[in-house]
């Protein structure tokens, strides 16, 4: 405990009203020769919420694009003072901001709205991932086959799964590129693969029982277990297709045996 | 058998960068969508300034950008998170963080601010002013040393901008930034349109602050552009907005302090509405050409004793 940690708390007055906007301008502050600081004070306020609300933005390009611009930052807005950011790395903030959406009374009309801001925040969590070299086809390819059951596969660290009851896939795509947005029928429900094996982030639409398969062998269950349940949900899963379509996204970083 | 297979890890080995001087030099705030257009020129006179927090994930782009960089440049990393006037301990996490891209990136200056941005849990995303006390001054020492020590090297400190200032304050800001020099051993770095702003908005000369700042400690200059609002009454607030060039008056204030510091590192900052990379570089090429005027004048001086 230091000396000098007891005064009275200038960042406690000072902090409380930038984020709400009932509680007046703290009296600790002023302006030259005691002058009054309202506007003053109202740059830092307005310095907060609009650099919290354009970090929102980068991290959700496409749910703007989709809501429009002025949707979008009265949307942040109620969630910036709901929830500000705790950590100093914007990058990481809004991971609320999904679950957030999803409660949103202005969002009820677009309820894939929330699993798009999903897979936008799993584009940049794979974005800033750790870098590792994805796992070869040639690796897997060495393995002897009766081996091939006991095969654990460790994920590459910038792998994500989200599934969704909508077309997320197709939205993401669509309000990501740089092209005009048609129509879009967002009734099909999509599982979407993320992945960086290099330097870009790659979003790839996983086919029927891909996800829950790839999500087993993510926890760690060998290939003969995982392909086992995924052909008890689905006789017709292609177990190859699937390992072989994994491999390329570079969703795997290593190969390893179980206990057996 | 537990025996992992996997391709040898090529990015195991961290990159070791040359030692550049920066001495003299102009340099400007890096910028992804400038990337292309820097790496297509090759190595270049200048240094390159980052905001730490942006270099504070795992992998990915952004470090394999900063590497490219790095390479062929000398580098400034900014901190803008530390929260070193903030009134609670320094967030340790972070203060490793910092200390590992200090470690990676070996810097030629690592500078923060003075003000704060986190308290208690949350974090503003803003540089928050302090009121000028000796209890406040101690605290910012304190903060000082402890991340010089966590870095083994001392920082530069950037005198803030302002808009309010405290009933509380009991110092001068130069005063409160002359004793955290004296007794954290820090160097400063020294923001010419910080001081043009926070002088139009507390009614002050910039000319006579700059005569009663510490310059000798200066490691490094800021240039930026400002925007201008107006307060309750009526008369002009500027704002550190950082999104347009250089103001004349900053200019002009700038070549006074070369005439008096000598070359000191200088940072053209543009960190909104950011322009085409050409225009970014005519801005720090402005800068330079005064860093060189400087150093002219200096080796005449010499030539002559």
């Amino acid at each position: 405990m230091q000396p000098h940690e007891r005064k009275p708390s200038y960042a406690a007055a000072f902090a409380a009203p930038l984020v709400d906007p009932e509680l007046e301008t703290p009296a600790i502050v002023a302006g030259p020769s005691g002058k009054g600081a309202v506007k003053r004070y109202n740059v830092y306020r307005n310095n907060v919420t609009v650099s919290l609300i354009d970090a929102l933005a980068a991290v959700y390009p496409a749910v703007q694009r989709i809501t429009g611009r002025d949707f979008f930052r009265a949307m942040a807005r109620f969630h910036i003072r709901a929830t500000p950011p705790t950590s100093p790395l914007l990058f990481e903030y809004g991971r609320d901001f999904p679950a957030f959406i999803e409660g949103y009374e202005h969002a009820q009309a677009m309820p894939w709205l929330a699993d798009t801001a999903r897979l936008e925040r799993a584009w940049l969590d794979a974005y800033h991932a750790e870098d590792a070299a994805p796992l070869s086809a040639e690796t897997l390819a060495a393995v002897a086959p009766e081996r091939l059951v006991d095969l654990v596969f460790i994920a590459h660290p910038a792998t994500r799964i989200v599934r969704a009851p909508f077309s997320v896939v197709t939205i993401f795509a669509a309000n990501r590129s740089g092209e005009e947005v048609g129509r879009i029928d967002a009734s099909s429900p999509e599982d979407a693969l993320i992945t960086r094996p290099d330097l870009d982030v790659v979003v790839r639409h996983l086919p029927t029982g891909g996800a829950a398969f790839l999500l087993n062998l993510m926890t760690g269950q060998s290939l003969g277990e995982a392909a086992a349940s995924a052909l008890e949900a689905s006789p017709a899963f292609d177990i190859v297709a699937n390992i072989a379509g994994l491999i390329e996204a570079g969703a795997f970083a290593a190969i390893t045996f179980g206990d057996a | 058998m537990n025996a992992v297979i996997k391709p040898a890890p090529a990015a195991a080995i961290a990159p070791c960068f040359p030692a550049l001087p920066i001495g003299g030099l102009a340099g400007t705030s890096f910028r992804h969508e400038h990337l292309a257009a820097i790496l297509a020129e090759g190595a270049q006179r200048g240094f390159f300034e980052v905001h730490a927090e942006n270099y504070m994930g795992a992998g990915g782009p952004p470090h394999r950008a900063l590497e490219a960089i790095r390479r062929d440049h000398p580098l400034s990393l900014h901190g803008v998170c530390m929260s070193i006037g903030g009134e609670r301990p320094l967030d340790q996490a972070h203060l490793m963080r910092f200390k590992h891209l200090v470690e990676r990136y070996e810097p030629a200056l690592v500078s923060e601010h003075l003000a704060w941005s986190t308290h208690e849990n949350t974090y503003f995303n803003d540089l928050l002013p302090l009121p000028y006390t000796a209890a406040t001054l101690a605290r910012v020492c304190d903060h000082i040393d402890e991340v010089q020590e966590a870095i083994d090297r001392p920082i530069l400190l950037e005198n803030p901008s302002t808009y309010v200032a405290f009933r509380e304050s009991t110092m001068s800001e130069t005063d409160f930034i002359r004793a955290i020099v004296r007794r954290t051993g820090c160097g400063l770095l020294l923001d010419i349109n910080n001081v043009f702003v926070s002088a139009t908005n507390h009614g002050f000369s910039a000319r006579e602050y700059l005569a009663d700042f510490p310059l000798s400690h200066v490691g490094e200059i800021h240039l930026a552009g400002h925007a201008e609002q107006a307060d309750d009454e009526g008369t002009p607030l500027l704002i550190d907005s950082h999104d347009g060039p250089v103001a004349d008056a900053v200019w002009k204030l700038y070549e006074i302090v070369i005439g008096q510091c000598g070359p000191v590192p200088t940072l053209v900052e543009w960190d909104s509405n950011i322009p085409d990379w050409p225009v970014l570089k005519a801005e720090a090429a402005a800068a330079q050409a005064i860093l060189d005027r400087c150093h002219a004048i200096l080796e005449d001086r010499h030539a002559a004793a």
